[in-house]
């Protein structure tokens, strides 16, 4: 059989990701619940479904059958127009990452590059958001949401950067088959190419963390703080879709972590790569995600730039020097 | 747009915290004057849950006012029970049996550890950790089985009487007690471990939020925030009551004032009425559980009596006055929230919001007792 024609293989994949994205937040939603029950001695949802495993879609559909409130005196394309910006990007970001070899939409060779410039355009659903709503707690949310996410972009970026001088390309797949051959070729084990791959991994780490607004990082919707955050006057589901938009964006982090550190869709012994141990790496990524959330009180706004400012970006900084130095200095020790 | 133009020349905002918010733990308002995310002024504003409880003391008879001093603080409602007793009895010159006495101790010591664990939780809860509070509910689940085995409610109780208390404890109370201190004892080094010494709480609680003892002085603050800047006075020691004098318990305090220090305070006072329970269980005489010339009707003589307790949140005070008729001329309650609360507006100039809350939340706040 021949392969199918590229633009129904586009299709195809397109409609896959959605559903892909779809069922991630709905069930990212149902994994928070759990994880959150047990940690907190008691079992979550299990009413719905076995256990409670139809609660997403229940809790769907009531969200979308829900009204929705618009406040009087807010502006009314910015209030809209938010929800939609920051859970597309996060979608459209799907689209470059390699489930396997061969499981990827578009192999484009600047796939790591597309999902940052992606990355940076969902902080305007959060800016939006805020500043569309005309709520005192909204604007300051908005606030800390772009300055939260412009100070973590510098250290993700730095790390970033750090991993292109080492692989030199910006092919998400081609990271991942650079990463071949067991679990010490995984980059955040490759002491070779620079010995503080392991800090390079934790700075990426926490930085997309931030950057997706997760606890202890969630600054812009501190409940206790302000109300909601930014979508404090949201309801059904322009509150659904940054709901959605926040776990899509878990995903796209983790997912990204996974492919340039832990080697993407290679298997830690070098057999039998595949989806499988993307997958698996991926959920084990959101599953610490998830632990760290429900285990830590959340920072400080300053302490939090304070975090970025003070220890990352110097840190990622010496970093990028120190990969710079290894690729000139190695190859003279061995040639 | 819309918010900028409700700014000022002088670029600051009025923003409304509450009369419903998730960090005032009930219906307090707070009017801040916000620079930014920095507070030029707060001004708290009371009287959303106002429910008249004195002008209600002077319209019952005195037993009958007994219910409303467990709606005044819904955490430590004993102790509430216990400044009311203490002050009627001594207007009417009533001897409490020992045995009383040490019920009483016992009860209002696991009411305070369990209005300890509930301010515990809700504390972290403001900072933004979900999961201790439902570990502290969990220990408190038990102290509330056990008084209401005793007590027959759950939250607002009217156990003490004039002259005693309402009805005797069994054997399995004093046993259910001592395994729950045995099971707390346990359990406080994991709160210690995981909480007390979490980086991003020690960060966000040490060197902010100062109360010092001067303006704690200024307010007329007591209870674990003057305790918390320094300051051993402890309404059991100062004006000893009940069997206090009797039971050893030390006073803890932390000089350095800020909320860390109150933090602290209150996790120490939680080992400190284990003590006092595990002493007053062994020490518990036999005997009568109400005063056997306790009269049914009471009719204290003309005067003007004081009466103050230590309260879960600080020192609780009544002051009865009595014409010599079956109701109270004037009641006045004298209740810790509200002095805590006032100095908020002062130590929380300048500070930043997030911190703030922390230390509103270290303050212990209970609306219903501030508003009465």
């Amino acid at each position: 059989m021949n392969p199918p024609s590229e633009p129904i293989r586009l299709l195809a994949f397109l409609i896959g990701l959605i559903i892909f994205a779809a069922l991630n937040a709905a069930y990212l939603v149902w994994l928070e619940r759990k994880v959150a029950g047990h940690v907190q001695r008691r079992i979550g949802p299990k009413e719905v479904g076995p256990f409670g495993l139809l609660q997403p879609l229940v809790d769907g559909i009531k969200l979308m059958t829900k009204q929705i409130l618009v406040p009087d005196h807010i502006d009314p394309i910015l209030f809209r127009i938010a929800p939609p910006l920051l859970l597309i990007p996060a979608v459209m970001s799907f689209v470059t990452i390699p489930f396997s070899e061969t499981l990827v939409a578009r192999d484009i060779n600047l796939g790591l590059l597309m999902i940052f410039a992606f990355a940076s355009i969902n902080v305007l659903g959060i800016l939006l958001g805020g500043w569309g709503s005309n709520n005192k707690y909204a604007v300051i949310a908005a606030a800390r949401g772009v300055s939260q996410n412009v100070a973590y972009e510098i250290p993700m970026l730095i790390t970033v950067i750090t991993m292109v001088m080492i692989t030199h390309t910006l092919n998400l797949n081609e990271i991942v088959r650079q990463q071949a051959g067991g679990i010490f070729n995984w980059y955040i084990f490759r002491w070779s190419a620079n010995p503080l791959m392991l800090v390079s991994f934790l700075i990426f780490f926490t930085c997309s963390m931030a950057e997706t607004n997760r606890a202890p990082f969630d600054l812009g919707e501190a409940e206790s703080e302000l109300v909601a955050g930014y979508h404090t006057e949201y309801s059904g589901m322009g509150f659904g879709l940054f709901f959605m938009g926040e776990y899509a964006n878990i995903v796209i982090g983790c997912s990204l972590a996974t492919l340039l550190f832990l080697g993407g869709w290679q298997c830690p012994f070098g057999l039998w790569p595949g989806v499988h141990w993307f997958l698996i790496k991926l959920y084990l990524l959101i599953f610490t995600v998830i632990l760290i959330r429900w285990t830590f009180p959340r920072t400080t706004i300053y302490g939090l730039l304070n975090l970025s400012w003070k220890i990352l970006i110097p840190f990622a900084l010496f970093n990028l020097i120190l990969t710079g130095a290894m690729l000139k200095i190695w190859p003279l020790i061995f040639p | 747009m819309s918010v900028l133009a409700q700014c000022d020349s002088k670029e600051t905002f009025v923003l409304n915290l509450g009369p419903q918010h998730p960090a005032t733990h009930g219906v307090l308002r707070v009017k801040l004057t916000m620079d930014g995310e920095y507070i030029r002024q707060a001004e708290p504003v009371l009287g959303y849950i106002h429910r008249m409880h004195e002008k209600m003391g002077e319209n019952r008879t005195w037993a009958q006012f007994m219910p409303n001093t467990g709606r005044l603080d819904y955490l430590s409602a004993l102790s509430y029970n216990h400044g009311y007793v203490l002050a009627v009895e001594r207007s009417a010159a009533i001897e409490v049996p020992e045995r009383a006495e040490y019920i009483r101790v016992i009860t209002v010591e696991l009411n305070r550890i369990s209005s300890h664990l509930v301010w515990f939780g809700a504390f972290i809860l403001d900072l933004g950790g979900f999961t201790p509070l439902l570990y502290a509910f969990d220990d408190r689940e038990i102290i509330l089985d056990l008084l209401q085995a005793v007590t027959g409610s759950r939250l607002t109780y009217c156990y003490f009487r004039f002259g005693g208390v309402y009805n005797d404890i069994e054997p399995d109370f004093i046993t259910g007690t001592l395994a729950f201190i045995k099971r707390l004892r346990a359990r406080m080094p994991m709160y210690h471990n995981l909480v007390t010494k979490n980086i991003i709480l020690v960060k966000r609680l040490k060197d902010i939020g100062f109360v010092p003892a001067e303006m704690c002085r200024k307010y007329g603050a007591t209870g674990p925030v003057l305790r918390g800047a320094g300051v051993a006075y402890d309404v059991r020691r100062a004006e000893p009551y009940s069997v206090y004098p009797e039971l050893d318990f030390d006073i803890p305090t932390h000089p350095e004032g800020d909320s860390m220090a109150r933090y602290l305070v209150r996790m120490d006072e939680i080992e400190q009425s284990m003590r006092i329970i595990e002493q007053a269980c062994t020490k518990l005489p036999n005997g009568p559980v109400m005063a056997e010339k306790a009269p049914k009707i009471i009719k204290p003589a003309k005067g003007d009596y004081y009466a103050a307790v230590e309260a879960a949140r600080g020192s609780f005070g009544v002051r009865l006055v009595s014409d010599g008729t079956n109701t109270p001329y004037r009641l006045k309650l004298r209740s810790p929230s509200y002095s805590n609360l006032s100095l908020f507006g002062e130590a929380s100039r300048g500070m930043l919001l997030p911190d703030a809350l922390a230390l509103m939340g270290s303050l212990d706040l209970v609306i219903p007792e501030i508003d009465r």
